[in-house]
């Protein structure tokens, strides 16, 4: 039911609510609260990424000034119920190892905690980890993926052999049927195109490092939690199981938190540490991590070799697809790690058509930190196997590579719900259209011709020009989809809109910001639909205490699914609001007809306002017989299927043929997300997650040296890019493809930037260089990897 | 030791260890912490204030080097209205989660007073010393821009 005519927030880009606290210091990250009594935390880490622990010397550091406690893991026996939490077991034999939060007899990676030191101060705390001396037996170490599954290879598990803990296969695994059989037809298709990508390790580096406060009420058993998390009510159900502390006495809250990408999406060791020493010692305990040791105590993403295989026509029309990842998951898994390569297993066919399909994917435990997700978890690395191979079938036929990939397009009108051959349905697209608006904005001819004019004349700078046409799922998810993939829990959103006797209107939302602007979009969205003022909606989240139940936020499923719910139970707040007026103006229901805040008798001027409505609900003086007081509803929205954004992405770059080096001279988007509520977050969204993309393509990668250390494990030695090594974005939309599953049409962006990038980027280096033989790159292609291809190619 | 900082214009008189960083002794000492910590090699800048009006890395510093000098932060930088960094930043969704947002006004600030109309290359460069992993930096530099054509 339409129930409003005038919407004024839709669309429009009011300041953000979220922005005055924060412009002006005022903010609270968890850092910044340090209650009375409070005892400090450092954590004592394995220096060595494999390495038998014969045993710990605490009491130099136990005396030291200051020094409360300095415990082992025999120190802990009993402190945990259970091990670090896997809630995605994404086949049946996967092998999962118990994996405690201190680690007692093996470390198995470099940063791994083995004893804890809680102190009055973080500076003694820090004094007195210097002190602990653990004789380690150091073991040999294997951290790249395929060398840790060849025989031979150092074991990290006894129980896993060649350490791998999963083989998943789309043909035996897939909840849904995936397009044709791959093999017969690679066997035999005219052309065939097979490549090979290693995808490095990525250290998320949120700008605040992680923090915990646990804070106890010792005498009753409660404690509350504060911490820079991403997941406030994940947090509370998992510690519960790791600790015993019951669910019903913790509460969780997500204060400021400085932003996410998927490293703040964790339940680790560090939280059921926290609590249990806040249990132990009844004392407010926190923790905060340092840059560096936040580099190994922070899951990593990405670590995959990709192998692509297209088959096609002569002409370059695709028929088959068939891809084997193997993924490096770390030293053990921690809450999503399995399933992170899986969710791309869908996409790695793109917007495109062909007859078969079929992904394999391995999982292999390696010395190093567990991996898990990072902004696009599993659809970037797809999207990067496809975009790149696709580029590679056009050089192999000879076709411009925008002309291959519309010959390949899932037409427009194919939608709604095509299936597409991995088998899922996709709500909507326009996949020709984005593309059309990137060629037209860019002038694709005429950079081709400038393209063509530098290499007639052997220009030292060559100009490439790199292509990504990408989709993907996001809205994470349908519950029985999750729960068919075999993701332990549900992924449903609960909202609950309160309107208060005065009229403002408080919304308790299950989704949790961390630099979203949710206060703004959602408020933005209730003020339109219940006709009042953007002011007067108070957007609450982050606290298992004050909000419903909710599944937190990730994988750009706030407005798709947190904000459903709360435009559902906006929908069932009017409707109460109706029979309360219709109660009043003794008129039936269907009578009346609501806008702009206001319900009408049609053909008359009597009316009455919702937040009439709200007064009348709370004095109860006169409600329809058998109505319950007060003016709210709660709604848990479960949606019917992703959300499934596609757009296209073009980076123009110059390529110094002599010094490798790469220069981003324009970088155009065109993305399909929906419906828009707020274009300036939507462009800030898209910004963000395509420079995240431009720095794994360009300049980020973990690097280990033979021991198994991190090697680019500071700031100063893994380059997280600064303004200087930005280009400006020309970000554009196509609004022709809203969702039809949802009752706004919207989608997600938040990952989009993120998941189309890092090809586009590399396959503009290597289209400056194709024409002197070059046809792959490394990321990320720094000057020197640019380089020695140029040489390579030349030989 | 004792020391005088003139922090926000108001003096304070604190003792300090001999290796209590400035940054420290803002955030735990006198409690503003609105100034933050992102990093431990002094590569982000999160930690950015003005000393004796030039912005500077407040893990850069020991507390005692700052003994007499004059310290603005952001809880200090509005002078009854928003400064016009600060205007622009929030005009211009030039911040997400907020983390950088304190250093990343504080050097912009400064950077304005030294070169009152800069290019957008300027300006990147300017602010090399800051790290934003949320914005991608474009809004960053639309901020900068719009602030110095306020003056
Ligand atoms: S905290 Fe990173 S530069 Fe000071
Ligand atoms: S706004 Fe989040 S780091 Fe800059």
């Amino acid at each position: 039911m339409a129930t409003t005519e005038h919407r004024p927030n839709i669309g429009a880009t009011p300041r953000r609510k979220e922005d005055p606290e924060l412009i002006t210091g005022e903010a609270r990250y968890t850092e910044d609260l340090t209650p009375p009594r409070t005892a400090h935390v450092v954590m004592v880490r394995s220096p060595f990424a494999h390495a038998n622990i014969r045993g710990i010397d605490t009491a130099a550091a136990k005396a030291h000034p200051g020094v409360s406690d300095v415990l082992t893991a025999a120190d802990l026996e009993g402190a945990f119920a259970a091990p670090l939490v896997c809630a995605w077991p994404i086949v049946d034999d996967i092998k999962i190892p118990p994996v405690y939060p201190v680690e007692g007899t093996r470390a198995r990676y470099a940063g791994q905690i083995v004893a804890v030191v809680v102190a009055d101060s973080r500076a003694a705390a820090q004094d007195a980890a210097e002190l602990v001396e653990v004789d380690y037996d150091p073991l040999p170490a294997v951290i790249d993926p395929e060398e840790a599954m060849a025989d031979g290879a150092p074991q990290l598990f006894d129980d896993v052999p060649n350490n791998v803990t999963y083989h998943w296969r789309s043909k035996e695994h897939s909840p849904v049927p995936s397009a044709g059989d791959p093999d017969p037809i690679m066997a035999s298709a005219p052309v065939v195109v097979k490549e090979r990508f290693r995808l490095e390790r990525l250290v998320p580096n949120a700008m605040e490092p992680r923090s915990i406060l646990v804070e106890p009420n010792a005498s009753q058993g409660e404690y509350v939690m504060t911490s820079a998390t991403q997941i406030p009510h994940i947090v509370r159900t998992v510690l519960t199981l790791i600790t015993g502390v019951p669910e019903a006495k913790l509460r969780v809250i997500a204060p400021a938190v400085g932003g996410g990408f998927g490293s703040k999406l964790q339940v680790y060791a560090e939280d059921a540490i926290c609590l249990a020493l806040a249990r132990r010692l009844g004392r407010p305990v926190k923790w905060t991590a340092d840059r560096t040791e936040e580099f190994v105590s922070v899951h990593h993403g990405r670590d995959q070799w990709q192998e692509i295989e297209l088959a096609a026509d002569a002409d370059g029309k695709l028929r088959a697809v068939r891809v084997r990842i193997v993924a490096g998951m770390g030293a053990h898994h921690l809450l999503l790690t399995p399933g992170i390569p899986m969710l791309g297993a869908w996409l790695y066919g793109g917007c495109y058509t062909a007859d078969a399909y079929s992904v394999e994917i391995i999982g292999v435990f390696t010395n190093n930190t567990p991996t898990d997700a990072y902004r696009g978890a599993g659809r970037p690395e797809a999207t990067y196997a496809i975009e790149r191979a696709m580029d590679a079938l056009a050089r192999k036929v000879g076709k411009d590579p925008a002309e291959l990939r519309r010959m390949n397009m899932i037409p427009t009108d194919a939608f709604p719900n095509y299936t597409i051959m991995s088998g899922l349905s996709v709500d909507s697209g326009d996949y020709t259209g984005s593309l059309d608006k990137l060629l037209a904005t860019l002038d694709y001819q005429g950079l081709r011709r400038e393209q063509a004019a530098r290499r007639a004349s052997g220009a030292a700078r060559q100009l490439g020009i790199g292509l990504s046409t990408w989709i993907e799922m996001c809205g994470l998810a349908p519950s029985r989809v999750a729960g068919a993939l075999k993701l332990v829990c549900g992924l449903w959103e609960a909202c609950t809109v309160k309107v208060m006797p005065t009229g403002t209107i408080q919304v308790m939302i299950g989704v949790t910001a961390h630099g979203q602007g949710h206060e703004t979009t959602f408020s933005q969205m209730l003020a339109d639909q219940l006709g009042v003022d953007y002011d007067d909606v108070q957007i609450i989240a982050g606290d298992t205490l004050t909000v419903p139940f909710g599944m937190d936020t990730y994988g750009s499923r706030s407005l798709a699914v947190g904000g459903i719910a709360m435009h559902n139970a906006g929908e069932k707040v009017i409707a109460k609001a109706r029979g309360i007026a219709a109660h009043t103006l003794e008129c039936a229901e269907e009578d009346l007809e609501f806008a702009n805040g206001s319900f009408t008798v049609k053909g008359t001027d009597r009316s009455f306002g919702i937040k009439e409505a709200a007064f009348a609900a709370w004095t109860a003086h006169n409600l329809p017989d058998g109505m319950e007081p007060g003016l709210e509803a709660t709604y848990v929205y479960d949606p019917p299927n992703f959300s499934w954004p596609g757009g296209a992405h073009a980076c123009v770059t110059e390529v110094d043929t002599h010094t490798g080096a790469v220069k981003i001279l324009r970088y155009v988007s065109v993305d399909d997300c929906g419906v828009i509520i707020n274009p300036q977050i939507v462009e800030g969204q898209v910004h963000g997650g395509v420079a995240q993309g431009i720095a794994e393509a360009l300049f980020e990668g973990a690097q280990y040296d033979e021991a198994g250390n991190l090697v680019t494990g500071t700031m100063t030695t893994y380059l997280v890019p600064s303004a200087a090594e930005m280009p400006s974005f020309e970000v554009l939309n196509n609004p022709n493809a809203p969702s039809p599953t949802n009752p706004l049409g919207v989608k997600g962006i938040g990952e989009a930037g993120t998941i189309a990038s890092p090809p586009a980027v590399i396959n503009s280096v290597v289209d400056a260089l194709s024409h002197l033989g070059v046809t792959n790159v490394e990321r990320p292609a720094t000057p020197e990897r640019v380089w020695r291809a140029i040489q390579e190619a030349g030989q | 030791m004792r020391i005088t900082l003139t922090v926000n214009g108001r003096a304070h008189e604190v003792d300090v260890e001999p290796r209590d960083l400035l940054v420290y002794v803002l955030r735990e000492r006198l409690g503003l912490t609105g100034t933050n910590i992102g990093c431990d090699t002094s590569t982000c800048g999160s930690c950015t204030v003005h000393v004796d009006g030039e912005s500077i890395k407040s893990c850069t510093l020991l507390a005692v080097q700052c003994d007499g000098r004059a310290i603005t932060t952001i809880e200090g930088l509005a002078n009854g209205a928003l400064h016009p960094v600060q205007e622009a930043f929030t005009s211009e969704h030039a911040l997400q989660c907020g983390f950088c947002t304190p250093g990343m006004i504080m050097a912009a600030a400064s950077r304005l007073n030294e070169v009152k109309d800069p290019t957008e290359e300027q300006i990147r460069e300017g602010l090399e010393g800051n790290l934003c992993r949320c914005t991608g930096y474009h809004n960053i530099v639309k901020a900068v821009q719009k602030a110095a054509a306020a003056g």
